[in-house]
């Protein structure tokens, strides 16, 4: 199994729902808490498993805001594993999702230097490393309903826009939207084959609008008496 | 990168105590250079373990969670990080018998001993590569990326090492022909090491904005990073040095750490044995570790994380 997110950059409206929901899941999760500092001072700060960047795309008029989610990609070849003295880092065998076992980590940040992602914070509260866990201590919950095994950044999404599956599996939902809408690793040159693809725009045919009727004069009156009629 | 001082402190100090370990070891088993007596052997080599236990010490100073900085040792297999712990504390019970024949035979030291001696520098040399290669290694930063990091440390330490050295031969007096030749010559190596290593990073390369987001066809501006304060990762990863404060570093660098030095060196060589020589030579030792401090905080300081690239950098 190779567990890991499809994101769609299509549909993403970049409304922070699936940080909330992930930051509101794992505080209490296995990995848990993820700690604030200075929640109520002038810059408040702390871990987040999951941060969302805006970039436009192209040059006006062809350009397009494009919203960023990120997470850990739970990388095949993950370098943040390789690097950690103390084994508190790993991938499973069973289904490539990557941890932090909190009571083993020291604490050096090297995984975090070793990440392109920026996939890990360093919790100052406890002194370990926090991670995305891919909600692993729901996932695999089975007095949840089916449906509700999945993470909670997948299952908040208001616009749909995150797929959870198992990229082994060639005929899951997310294998299927990777091959379909060319679904991309990022920065692939640096060989860390990230597990989480992202689904590029859709490249739509612009809905003509010179053929749309123009209002009749009677349209027209009754437009301008709508707007002046007070409700 | 944010620059960490128990870091800069424990790479700059341990190498020079590892290089002058190795050096002192060196020329005392192949008999090169004036021989040391037992006492000016055995100042040699505390100093230099000293200063290796001193790095190795501060070298904790940076983990969030200390106590469970004895698991390091566990994954010798994959992490340099690892290799480097356990190499460093391999190379004490060697250092160790070798002190001991020295402290027993001086200058003369059994078969036994120099054997030890020889494998504590093998181990010394690895350790000092394994702190290399823990930035080498990191393909996410470029100016680490590099063979040239793990030579620079070593080079570094051995520099270091041969100063420490002849400031120690110039306070016992002796006579400092073969020291300042082996100095002056790992000075110049060092410097011409470090002048390329800043040649080939300010050329741009690398990941850029555009595979970072996978779009590879267009141009890609930062609109929103999706925060209101600082992180862990602009704290981390976002530091940044300006232009004109990275000139000046890198030019005073080049003066304290080596063109000083090597004129200090020179001049000392030159000196009858005596109180100038030691003055100068110490002097020396401390432009050089002073110039090598600042070189190790620009090493932090100018590498870039590709993590920036998300937080608006074009290029790494
Ligand atoms: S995204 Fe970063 S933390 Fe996650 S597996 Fe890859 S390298 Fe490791
Ligand atoms: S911070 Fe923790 S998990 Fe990361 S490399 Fe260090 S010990 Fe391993």
């Amino acid at each position: 199994m190779r567990l890991g997110l499809v994101i769609d950059l299509d549909t993403c409206v970049g409304c922070h729902a699936c940080a909330v929901a992930c930051k509101q899941w794992n505080t209490s999760g296995t990995t848990g808490p993820l700690t604030d500092y200075r929640p109520y001072g002038e810059d408040p700060s702390g871990v987040w498993f999951n941060r969302i960047r805006h970039y436009e795309v192209g040059d006006y008029p062809n350009s397009k805001t494009i919203n960023f989610p990120m997470s850990c990609m739970h990388c095949e070849d993950a370098d943040c594993v390789t690097v950690c003295p103390t084994g508190a880092s790993y991938k499973r065998k069973e289904d490539g999702v990557v941890l932090v076992d909190q009571t083993k980590c020291m604490g050096c940040n090297y995984c975090s230097w070793a990440c392109p992602y920026g996939a890990r914070e360093l919790d100052r509260e406890s002194g370990t490393m926090k991670k995305c866990t891919l909600c692993i201590d729901r996932i695999y919950d089975e007095s949840l309903a089916e449906i509700d095994r999945q993470p909670a950044c997948v299952i908040t999404c208001p616009a749909h826009a995150r797929f959870f599956g198992d990229f082994d599996d060639a005929d899951s939902e997310v294998s299927r939207l990777v091959r379909e809408r060319d679904g991309m690793q990022l920065m692939p040159e640096l060989g860390y084959n990230p597990t989480n693809r992202y689904l590029p725009p859709r490249i739509n045919t612009p809905i003509p609008t010179d053929d749309v009727r123009r209002p009749s004069l009677a349209g027209k009156v009754k437009q301008w008496v709508n707007k002046a009629v007070a409700r | 990168m944010h620059p960490a001082l128990s870091v800069i402190f424990f790479t700059v100090t341990s190498g020079a105590g590892f290089g002058l370990y190795s050096l002192t070891a060196v020329l005392q088993l192949f008999r090169l250079g004036p021989s040391l007596d037992r006492t000016q052997l055995l100042v040699a080599l505390v100093t230099s373990l000293v200063l290796i236990i001193a790095g190795l010490l501060s070298s904790t100073g940076h983990l969030a969670n200390p106590k469970n900085a004895w698991r390091s040792f566990m994954r010798v297999k994959t992490s340099w990080l690892s290799r480097e712990a356990v190499l460093a504390v391999a190379f004490f019970p060697f250092a160790f018998l070798y002190l001991i024949g020295v402290i027993f035979y001086g200058a003369h030291v059994p078969i036994f001993f120099v054997t030890m001696g020889l494998i504590g520098i093998i181990f010394g040399f690895i350790t000092v590569f394994a702190t290399g290669m823990i930035y080498a290694c990191l393909k996410t930063m470029r100016q680490w990326n590099t063979p040239l990091v793990p030579a620079n440390y070593l080079l570094m330490g051995l520099t270091l090492g041969a100063l420490i050295h002849m400031a120690i031969e110039a306070y016992f007096g002796a006579d400092l022909q073969f020291i300042s030749g082996v100095a002056g010559t790992a000075l110049v190596m060092t410097g011409v090491m470090k002048g390329i290593y800043y040649f080939w990073i300010d050329r741009v390369s690398g990941p850029t904005i555009n595979t970072a987001t996978t779009f590879t066809r267009a141009r890609v501006r930062l609109l929103d990073t999706g925060h209101t304060a600082g992180t862990f990762l602009t704290e981390e990863f976002g530091y940044q040095i300006s232009e004109g404060l990275r000139s000046v570093l890198r030019t005073l660098v080049f003066v304290l750490g080596f063109i000083l030095p090597l004129i200090l060196v020179a001049l000392a060589a030159y000196l009858a044995p005596g109180a100038g020589a030691f003055a100068l030579a110490v002097t020396a030792v401390v432009s050089s570790y002073v110039g090598k401090m600042i070189e190790r905080w620009l090493f932090f300081a100018e590498a870039r994380h590709v993590v920036n690239l998300y937080h608006g950098a074009q290029h790494t």
